[in-house]
């Protein structure tokens, strides 16, 4: 009773209104700062398809891939991508574990605009992606994988489209699913398989039957990966880069505009 | 007159749950003017949280309106979120986060500078004293060490309205009063403050007015030493037997009780039962004309009014009628 420490602070101009950058900035930071607490987490999401690259690459004979790349060469750019689907599709646990706990209620009530709320969320998987493809493509260069660095760059710019896009489908998901975490995990993982074997990521689907095939093509991953191998490999295919562009970018614009707009109907 | 800071209009909300509606609040008119501190007392699911959720934008009104700092929470949710600060019942702090960062963090999404929100931060850590433990992760804090945590989450940006859903969930009796202090500090800068609790005592610790909720209604609404007073303290006195509690009766003084003396049966023990407005000087006085006329008072309880009691002169119900658990379930859910 004698020590009373007085919170009396002076109300400065505290409310002073913030941009929507400054609201996507902030929301990024915060995002960013238990994975720079404990940077080992990227790892997490990581285990299977370092199995993979591990287990299963050895198995693939070199000189069976299109464009006469080794097996590694062509494998890399799936395993990349199979990295970011996993990592970027089950973000939307962290969300449904906030709204659960009641720390997204007062992110709701804060002066924060709802776009940032995606925006600032969506935007941060791009570093924990970057940091496993940097990963993966550090394990393998010493082997048969050849290092072509601008289109590794190029190729790691249109994943981080595309992993903005997932991310922002995986809190829709989160939203759509609140208080039923079961709902949320049986959707990911119906979904996560079929798109990375359509994606023809672990073996080319080029000889398979015709309506896979077609479902392939109605992938956009398959696209988004087809020019991953394109400019790991150092080949600068246009047709299939701007394929790849275009399908990230499809990907993304139409995560973020659903992903808005769920985050909008909070209440 | 002043313009209020809140005020509701005929404000409602219900909920469909699986084809049946839920009357969480029903048709509130409130006012609350700058600088006031309101208590809302109610039982479990009496519609406090609902009603605090409308009010912080979170939740939209069925219907009737309410504006909060001079703007409609359904139209002007921006500029309502700018003035208020908001502690929920649920945990304000993210789980995988620590302390400090979302301190930081919530600094930043008001506007403040990092270092007012670093040197304001410290302040509240100190008078919540969470020093040990706001470097730690979040989840690995102790219901009670989380919950000041989000004590502070909802005061780093000295809002002028602030709104504190049962801020003492889980706290203990030391903690709860640093809590008052806080709070109180915080009334005296001129905040206004808004807060829910099951407990006529704290209500009465700490604010002035304190609006009865029942069934998503306001049943009371007047300062605690008002429905305190009406009610009385109760004062029991125990006898050996039932002639010498009924012949206590006739000695003791009635004026000034609320309730008029009657013998009972309490613990198993004949007792005479009173409710005075001043039941601690009145119970002194009462043993001393008692010894007097040579009747010997074996026992003697004193106590004041609790929610229990003004919530059955106000409805006719106990609260466990109400059908309503105790608040002990509460605690639970929200430490869990
Ligand atoms: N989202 C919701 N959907 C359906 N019913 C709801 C919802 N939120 C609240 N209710 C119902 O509305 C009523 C009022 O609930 P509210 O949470 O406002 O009570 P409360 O006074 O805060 O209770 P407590 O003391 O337990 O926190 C309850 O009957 C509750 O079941
Ligand atoms: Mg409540």
């Amino acid at each position: 009773m004698t020590t009373t420490t007085t919170t009396a602070a002076p109300r400065a101009s505290y409310t002073r209104p913030t941009g929507v950058v400054a609201d996507v900035v902030t929301v990024f930071t915060r995002e960013m700062r238990p994975l720079a607490r404990d940077p080992f987490q990227v790892v997490f999401s990581m285990i299977q398809p370092l199995f993979f690259l591990a287990l299963f690459a050895p198995l693939l004979p070199d000189g069976a891939f299109p464009g006469g790349v080794s097996a590694l060469q062509w494998f890399v750019p799936g395993i990349v991508a199979m990295s970011c689907l996993m990592g970027t599709s089950m973000v939307g646990s962290n969300l449904l574990l906030e709204m659960q706990t009641g720390s997204h209620e007062r992110l709701l009530v804060a002066p924060v605009r709802r776009s940032a709320l995606l925006l600032g969320r969506a935007a941060k998987e791009i570093v924990p992606m970057l940091a496993q493809s940097a990963i993966i493509i550090a394990a393998v260069t010493p082997f048969s994988f050849e290092l072509h660095l601008p289109g590794v760059l190029v190729g790691l710019a249109i994943m981080a489209v595309f992993a903005v896009g997932m991310a922002s489908l995986s809190y829709v998901l989160a939203l759509a699913a609140e208080g039923r975490d079961w709902m949320f995990w049986a959707v990911q993982q119906t979904f996560l398989f079929p798109v990375l074997l359509l994606a023809g990521m672990l073996l080319p689907v080029d000889d398979g039957p015709a309506w896979l095939r077609t479902l392939s093509a109605l992938n956009p991953l398959t696209y988004v990966v087809d020019a991953e191998r394109a400019l790991f490999a150092g080949t600068w295919p246009a047709g299939t880069i701007l394929a790849g562009v275009a399908a990230a970018a499809g990907v993304a614009l139409v995560g973020l505009g659903v992903g808005i707009r769920a985050m909008r109907r909070q209440d | 007159m002043t313009t209020p800071i809140i005020e509701t209009q005929s404000l409602t909300k219900t909920f469909r749950v699986k084809k049946k509606t839920v009357e969480a609040v029903r048709s509130l008119d409130l006012r609350v003017e700058p600088g006031e501190l309101v208590a809302f007392l109610g039982p479990n699911g009496a519609g406090k949280s609902t009603t605090l959720r409308m009010l912080t934008t979170l939740l939209p009104p069925t219907s009737g309106t309410a504006r909060v700092a001079g703007y409609d929470v359904g139209r002007h949710q921006a500029e309502v979120r700018r003035h208020i600060g908001y502690v929920g019942q649920g945990n304000g702090a993210g789980h995988l986060q620590r302390g400090r960062d979302e301190l930081l963090n919530q600094g930043r999404a008001y506007g403040m500078t990092a270092a007012d929100t670093r040197a304001r931060a410290d302040v509240l850590i100190d008078g919540l004293d969470l020093g040990g433990v706001v470097d730690r992760t979040v989840s690995t804090l102790s219901g009670g060490q989380r919950r000041r945590l989000d004590i502070t989450l909802g005061m780093i940006h000295a809002p002028e309205l602030l709104f504190l859903d049962e801020p003492s969930t889980g706290l203990d009796p030391q903690n709860r009063a640093h809590l008052q202090e806080q709070i109180v500090g915080l009334h005296r800068a001129g905040t206004t403050i808004v807060l829910t609790t099951h407990y006529l005592d704290e209500a009465d610790a700490m604010a002035q007015r304190v609006v009865v909720v029942d069934h998503g209604a306001i049943i009371a609404d007047d300062t605690s030493e008002h429905l305190k007073g009406g009610l009385g303290v109760r004062v029991t006195l125990g006898f050996a037997t039932a002639a010498d509690a009924e012949a206590a009766r006739g000695q003791v003084d009635a004026a000034g009780s609320t309730e008029a003396p009657v013998v009972t049966v309490q613990d198993g023990a004949p007792a005479l039962v009173v409710r005075h407005r001043d039941g601690t000087t009145w119970a002194a006085d009462a043993v001393r004309r008692l010894e007097a006329a040579g009747l010997v008072v074996t026992g003697l309880e004193v106590v004041r009014p609790t929610l229990d009691d003004v919530f059955l002169s106000l409805t006719g119900r106990s609260l466990r009628e109400a059908g309503a658990t105790d608040a002990g379930a509460t605690t639970e859910e929200v430490a869990a």
